[in-house]
């Protein structure tokens, strides 16, 4: 694969298959991973992040797909990251955003990622982060990082982006997903995609009323009639817009762009863009000191004596506070 | 983590028959390769492009139109075209027993024709890797916290 330095100047110059090498390295982790991440993270820091997140069907993909083409107009580099769950059966995955993305494929100035969630949920908010750095520190001006907003892990990813969209679309079944999958709360931007479809006005009205918008509203849900509960705004001060848009046609795209850079100037004058970013940093420190402690209190202890803590614990013989000391001793 | 062999799906060509490559593909997925599927009608460019973006490890390409003597060494060019000469290329669909070993001279590594068990094209990637099939799906994680 060659040493990930050069590769790291190579795509630094434009090689765009140094590049992909690098992304592969760095998901894969380990040692050459950690010098090559040393290496970029003074480059990075310059991208602008856009998490893109939402439940299946709402055209999320498509939705990138015109963003892209949107920023390419004005002259900016893309990086998109597509992430999709592998299987826990199998360990495999199946990787088909990039079907939606067919106009900026050929693009030289668009470099698409799928990424698959492979095994532990930590390494995976890790390895999308090394990824994006990545594509940050090569240059790329905007990076769009596609999830399916559907596990914590998802959600934790788009949510270290510097502006949250999250998407929706009518005829997902029942309307109260949105709800279910407790994603609004990390919404800059709310898009009801696929706006010219039937029962995209109902769409908005549950979107507008649990933002504090309009009416209170009472729908329908399993034959139970219930009121939706309000969601706080993800940032002080900001009231996230709700946009149609159809992303197939471009129609409400120009809007969107709008939005986007709107929050990106309040974020920037608010001085609230500085305040996540920091709390992202300290989050993604905690996050990774307590990875690798875990792996050293696992190595250091043994998979038998883990398995027998659990067997205690499922047995009622200890509870987790005196387990939890037991792991820790000798640690210092 | 370590490393997961990657495979690239495509359908180079106009026709629209993308049956045959989404029941292969589901199928590498089910035996644990992390596949990346990017739809119909892709010219030999899109799909070395693809290949080179995702930094795959095998291109499998399916082939219904009759177009695959033009259309598939011409995939395997674009790829050599942009490094990419490590890749192993396969390929499937409606391909004449006639037709295979020109295919083969051109770089296409195996030409898999109707009726083949989805088995026989995990076994060939992995053949080609040396690894057996089962340590393609991921052994339990440790549990993290």
């Amino acid at each position: 694969m060659g040493d990930p330095i050069a590769l790291f100047e190579r795509a630094r110059a434009g090689d765009r298959r140094a590049l992909a090498r690098m992304l592969s390295l760095l998901e894969e982790g380990g040692e050459a991973a950690a010098r090559l991440s040393a290496h970029l993270f003074p480059y990075t820091g310059n991208a602008y992040v856009i998490g893109i997140t939402g439940p299946p069907g709402s055209g999320k993909s498509t939705l990138v797909n015109a963003l892209a083409r949107a920023y390419r107009e004005r002259g900016e580099t893309v990086g998109i990251i597509a992430v999709d769950p592998t299987s826990p059966f199998t360990g495999g995955a199946l990787l088909g955003d990039r079907i939606r993305m067919q106009d900026v494929a050929m693009d030289p100035g668009v470099f698409i990622r799928s990424m698959a969630t492979r095994g532990s949920l930590g390494g995976l908010a890790r390895a999308t982060q090394e990824v994006l750095r990545a594509l940050d520190a090569v240059g790329f001006q905007r990076i769009l990082v596609e999830t399916v907003g559907a596990g914590q892990v998802e959600v934790d990813i788009a949510r270290a982006a510097d502006t949250v969209v999250v998407v929706q679309a009518p005829g997902l079944g029942d309307d109260i997903q949105a709800i279910k999958a407790g994603i609004l709360e990390i919404a800059d931007i709310l898009v009801v995609n696929k706006a010219d479809r039937e029962g995209a006005a109902a769409t908005l009205h549950i979107l507008r009323s649990m933002l504090s918008l309009g009416q209170p509203a009472v729908i329908r849900h399993h034959g139970q009639t219930m009121a939706i509960q309000r969601v706080e705004p993800a940032t002080e001060g900001w009231t996230p817009p709700i946009l149609q848009t159809v992303a197939l046609s471009g129609q409400g795209i120009p809007e969107l762009v709008e939005a986007i850079e709107r929050h990106r100037v309040y974020l920037e004058q608010s001085g609230e863009g500085e305040a996540r970013r920091r709390r992202r940093v300290a989050e993604e420190l905690a996050a990774r000191v307590r990875e690798r402690l875990w792996a050293r209190i696992a190595q250091r202890v043994g998979r038998a004596r883990l398995d027998g803590l659990v067997d205690q614990l499922m047995r009622r013989e200890i509870d987790f506070s005196t387990a939890v000391e037991q792991l820790l001793e000798g640690l210092g | 983590m370590g490393r997961k062999i990657r495979v690239l799906i495509a359908k180079p060509g106009l026709d629209g028959h993308d049956r045959g490559a989404k029941v292969v593909a589901r199928a590498l997925r089910d035996a644990g390769f992390e596949v990346i599927y990017t739809g119909l009608r892709q010219t030999p460019e899109m799909i070395a492009e693809a290949a080179l973006q995702e930094d795959v490890d095998v291109v499998g390409l399916s082939i219904l139109s009759g177009a695959h003597m033009t259309l598939l060494p011409r995939v395997v060019e674009e790829l050599r075209k942009r490094g990419l000469d490590d890749v192993l290329v396969i390929a499937g669909g409606i391909i004449p027993e006639e037709d295979v070993p020109a295919l083969k001279a051109a770089g296409i590594r195996e030409v898999f024709g109707p009726g083949t068990s989805t088995e026989a094209i995990v076994r060939f990637i992995c053949d080609h890797f040396g690894i057996r099939p089962e340590d393609l799906k991921a052994a339990g994680e440790p549990v993290a916290p």
